[in-house]
């Protein structure tokens, strides 16, 4: 278990200097760059700017330099369009918004959605299970910018119960919105992923097997079904979790949230290249983390693949 | 050397009315007990460093943490700021600015002329690298172009301190505007303590010293920045609001709900909204003039071959109904334009020019004319090209509706295509298109910021039009004590010449709750000082 687990993080290593090399010649391919503005910067002006950023050095010698820095120092350099600001700023500021919004709404698609597909589950065909696979189709087919403006509708203008937007230290108001918005359409797929493997898991022999040994329902579906049963949710949630804390762009900006989610879209738009090398580094890291943790807990949940592993 | 007073007489009937250059509250109006004021931004800036700051949210928030020589008041005029007053020689080529000797930064260290001269060399330093070094270059300041070429140093900037409260500038050529010049963020005081202290952190709240009416207090970038009076302002006893926050909401739409929702003061109006909004919300929706023009670049150096046609350009020009983009399309109070230089621009007077007086089927059949007489269009040669846009629905919306009205009168055949906004000013900047949108806003309140544009030597000359005429008058203009007959010719020249076909002229939407006053409706540069704003009781 300890040497695949260090072997996942060696692996990290050559394939995040793929990622960086891949990625920071890709920004470069498209046209215009940090400076490009409607008035063109004099040369002179331009040149300077660009010797200060060490924009005027070769591709290879930036992407060496960009390399060395992060590796000494972990300095992701400085953020082309907010020039009082370091990578390192932006995301020390950024990703604790989105982290403590996207952890939330993982907390409302998982209490919601977990629950709801096991109902579902046990109510199989019944009243219960279709007004949940409804709701689930409903809440998956509403997209969040839908969502979001008629949140703020009822829970701002209407009822005036929550603020429209902003962040504000994180206060609890200012983060159910956001978190609903973002999860809602996860939460309908972990209850129909969590129904549907319930009911796969339920007509198991070793579920009859225990029926048939007279054990509780209640056990039987907590001891036995459950676990086995959170699997697919289990897969489908490392990568979505990831997701989730990185930010939505467009939840980001909707409600103003100060997240990292809206540097992914300035930054592409005004082609700040270190801040979306910093952002694709991070999404990566954490996409390793996360899968690598997905995959230790399978193996706490699924003896089969705890053998497998060791 | 014969000086002469130059703002003198100006100024002392502003002194006369003190506190003019503060919130001007009437008698009789009872004041709000929370004096804030909150307003939504649609991007987090991009420094707060006066000699960095390169946007409009950036420049509003640096308006009210430092104040430069001049400031400006309600109607746009400059005002005494740190500088009582200013005299130019006879030549036009030295400017003596008198500093008021009661102005402090928010440490309680003086304000003296050192530091605006350390903030001037900084801002044309190779080593600071500001984006903005073009605007010193554009002041005329001796020597400002060859420190940025790296070809001196920043100590051979034309500009010194003889004392504490006298700052000489000396210019490499008279400029008619320069004293209008000094409110722009550029040309604000730096404390030179601090920024060695702290480097490029001096701009965090804990630790920045400024010399504004306001001090930054707290900043979350991307979501918002707080900003609370300065105890040590000259003027902080005129002052009236406490406190100031700006919210970073990039959707308008947002803005709008959280304006509705009484969450900001002042939002602004998402396109095609305005008229509704006005008759809902009567004292509250504004359309102002704004200093920038909207028109359609010719590509005279590559385009089509029948651009090179006079006539083409004008029957172009002529078939396009500037009242229906403008009332039908846009619907925010736009100005239609026949001319480059917005009308609300200070001192210009917009030139008779034959289409402005014409009824559009007159136009109509003008351009019909031209066309034929040129050999093109129905019964002559087929004219297509296409346009290029940046990508955004109001610019498709003007390029559907002028492509259709050239299509049904003219029969002329436009492609429309859209780029996102670096590669749509690679492309242009490139001269790769035939027609491309442009638009341009003034940097200062005077006619040559527009039309300087269109000289051969200009840097943003997308049409890549010359004509030595205008070339010549521009250059005049410069050092002309009366440039507005100089500015007319040109004006005449572009339009019989049309190297770019004026569309509109912009007004600025927003919304501004009615508890928010002194906020300046005539000043088209929409430069507001948080000093000047008061809260009513509701």
């Amino acid at each position: 278990m300890l040497n695949y687990t260090l072997r996942r993080l060696l692996m990290v290593i050559p394939t995040l200097l793929i990622l960086v090399i891949f990625a920071f010649y890709l920004m470069r391919l498209a046209p215009g760059g940090p400076f490009t503005s409607e008035r063109p910067l004099p040369p002179a002006v331009m040149a300077n700017v660009l010797e200060r950023y060490g924009m005027d050095e070769p591709l290879h010698v930036q992407l060496w330099t960009y390399i060395k820095n992060i590796i000494c120092c972990f300095d992701f350099g400085p953020s082309f369009a907010q020039k009082d600001r370091t990578v390192n700023d932006v995301i020390t500021q950024g990703f604790p918004v989105t982290l403590t919004y996207g952890f939330w709404s993982a907390v409302f698609v998982l209490a919601l959605g977990v629950p709801l597909g096991i109902i579902a589950a046990l109510r199989h065909n019944g009243f219960w299970d279709y007004t949940m696979t409804g709701l689930a189709i409903f809440s998956q087919i509403f997209p969040n910018f839908v969502l979001a403006p008629l949140l703020v509708l009822l829970f701002t203008l209407s009822w005036g119960l929550l603020p429209g937007g902003g962040w504000n230290g994180g206060q609890w108001q200012y983060i159910v919105m956001p978190a609903i918005a973002l999860g809602t359409s996860y939460m309908a797929s972990v209850a129909r992923l969590t129904r549907g493997s319930m009911l796969e898991v339920l007509g198991s022999p070793y579920i009859r097997t225990a029926r048939a040994k007279g054990l509780p329902e209640r056990t039987i579906i907590l001891r036995h079904a459950l676990k086995p049963a959170l699997l697919p949710t289990l897969t489908y949630m490392g990568p979505v979790f990831v997701y989730m804390i990185t930010g939505s762009v467009f939840v980001d900006v909707f409600f103003s949230t100060g997240g990292i989610g809206q540097d992914f879209i300035d930054g592409a738009y005004s082609r700040d290249y270190s801040i979306l090398l910093g952002l694709a580094i991070l999404y990566a890291v954490l996409t390793f983390a996360l899968t690598l943790a997905v995959d230790l807990l399978y193996a706490w949940i699924d003896p089969k693949v705890r053998a497998g592993l060791s | 050397m014969k000086r002469r007073p130059f703002l003198i007489t100006a100024l002392a009937t502003t002194f006369l009315t003190v506190p003019a250059f503060a919130a001007d509250v009437p008698d009789g109006v009872t004041l709000a007990e929370e004096q804030t004021f909150t307003y939504r931004d649609i991007d987090e800036f991009s420094s707060l460093d006066p000699q960095v700051v390169e946007d409009r949210p950036g420049s509003d928030i640096a308006r009210d943490l430092f104040e430069g020589l001049y400031n400006q008041d309600a109607e746009g005029n400059t005002v005494p700021g740190v500088a009582l007053s200013h005299e130019a020689s006879d030549d036009g080529l030295t400017y003596t600015f008198t500093l008021r000797d009661n102005a402090k930064w928010s440490d309680g260290t003086p304000v003296t002329a050192g530091d605006f001269v350390y903030a001037w060399q900084r801002a044309v330093d190779p080593e600071l690298a500001s984006p903005y070094a073009w605007y010193m270059e554009l002041m005329s300041i001796q020597n400002g172009a060859a420190i940025i070429a790296g070809d001196m140093g920043p100590d051979a900037l034309g500009v010194s301190a003889t004392d504490d409260t006298t700052l000489v500038v000396k210019l490499s050529q008279p400029l008619p505007y320069f004293s209008k010049m000094v409110t722009h963020a550029t040309t604000f005081p730096a404390p030179k303590w601090v920024i060695e202290e702290h480097g490029s952190q001096w701009t965090r709240p804990q630790n920045m010293v400024s010399n504004g009416a306001y001090v930054l207090t707290e900043h979350v970038p991307k979501e918002r920045a707080v900003r609370s009076r300065n105890e040590m302002y000259w003027d902080n006893e005129n002052t009236v609001l406490d406190k100031v926050t700006t919210l970073v909401i990039g959707d308008d739409a947002q803005g709008l709900t959280r304006w509705r929702a009484g969450e900001v003061d002042k939002t602004d109006i998402p396109a095609g909204q305005y008229p509704a909004l006005a008759e809902e919300f009567p004292d509250e929706a504004f359309a102002l003039p704004e200093l920038c023009n909207y028109y359609f670049n010719f590509n005279l150096a590559s385009g089509p071959e029948a651009f090179q046609d006079a006539r083409v350009r004008q029957a172009l020009a002529l078939a396009v109904d500037r009242e229906v983009i403008v009332d039908r399309v846009l619907q925010g109070g736009q100005f239609p334009a026949f001319s480059f230089t917005p009308a609300a621009t200070a001192g210009f007077e917009t030139p008779d020019v034959d289409m402005a007086g014409m009824t559009q089927a007159e136009r109509d059949a003008k351009a019909k004319e031209l066309l034929a007489e040129a050999g093109y269009g129905e019964g002559g040669e087929p004219l297509s090209f296409t346009y290029l846009y940046n990508t955004n629905e109001a610019h498709q919306q003007v390029a559907i509706v002028a492509s259709q009205m050239w299509k049904q009168k003219l029969g002329v055949d436009v492609t429309l295509e859209n780029q996102e906004w670096k590669v749509f000013l690679e492309t242009r900047g490139a001269q790769n298109y035939d027609m491309a949108r442009g638009a341009w806003c003034g940097d200062y309140n005077e006619a040559s910021t527009f039309l300087d544009l269109l000289t051969t030597a200009s840097g943003y000359n997308d049409a890549k039009f010359s004509n030595a005429r205008v070339d010549e008058l521009m250059a005049e203009a410069k050092s002309s004590k009366d440039p507005q007959p100089l500015y007319t010719e040109v004006e005449q020249i572009l339009a019989a010449e049309m190297p770019v076909i004026p569309i509109y002229h912009y007004s600025t939407n927003m919304m501004l709750s009615e508890s928010i006053q002194g906020w300046p409706v005539n000043n088209v540069e929409q430069n507001w000082y948080a000093k000047d704003l008061y809260r009513v009781a509701d």
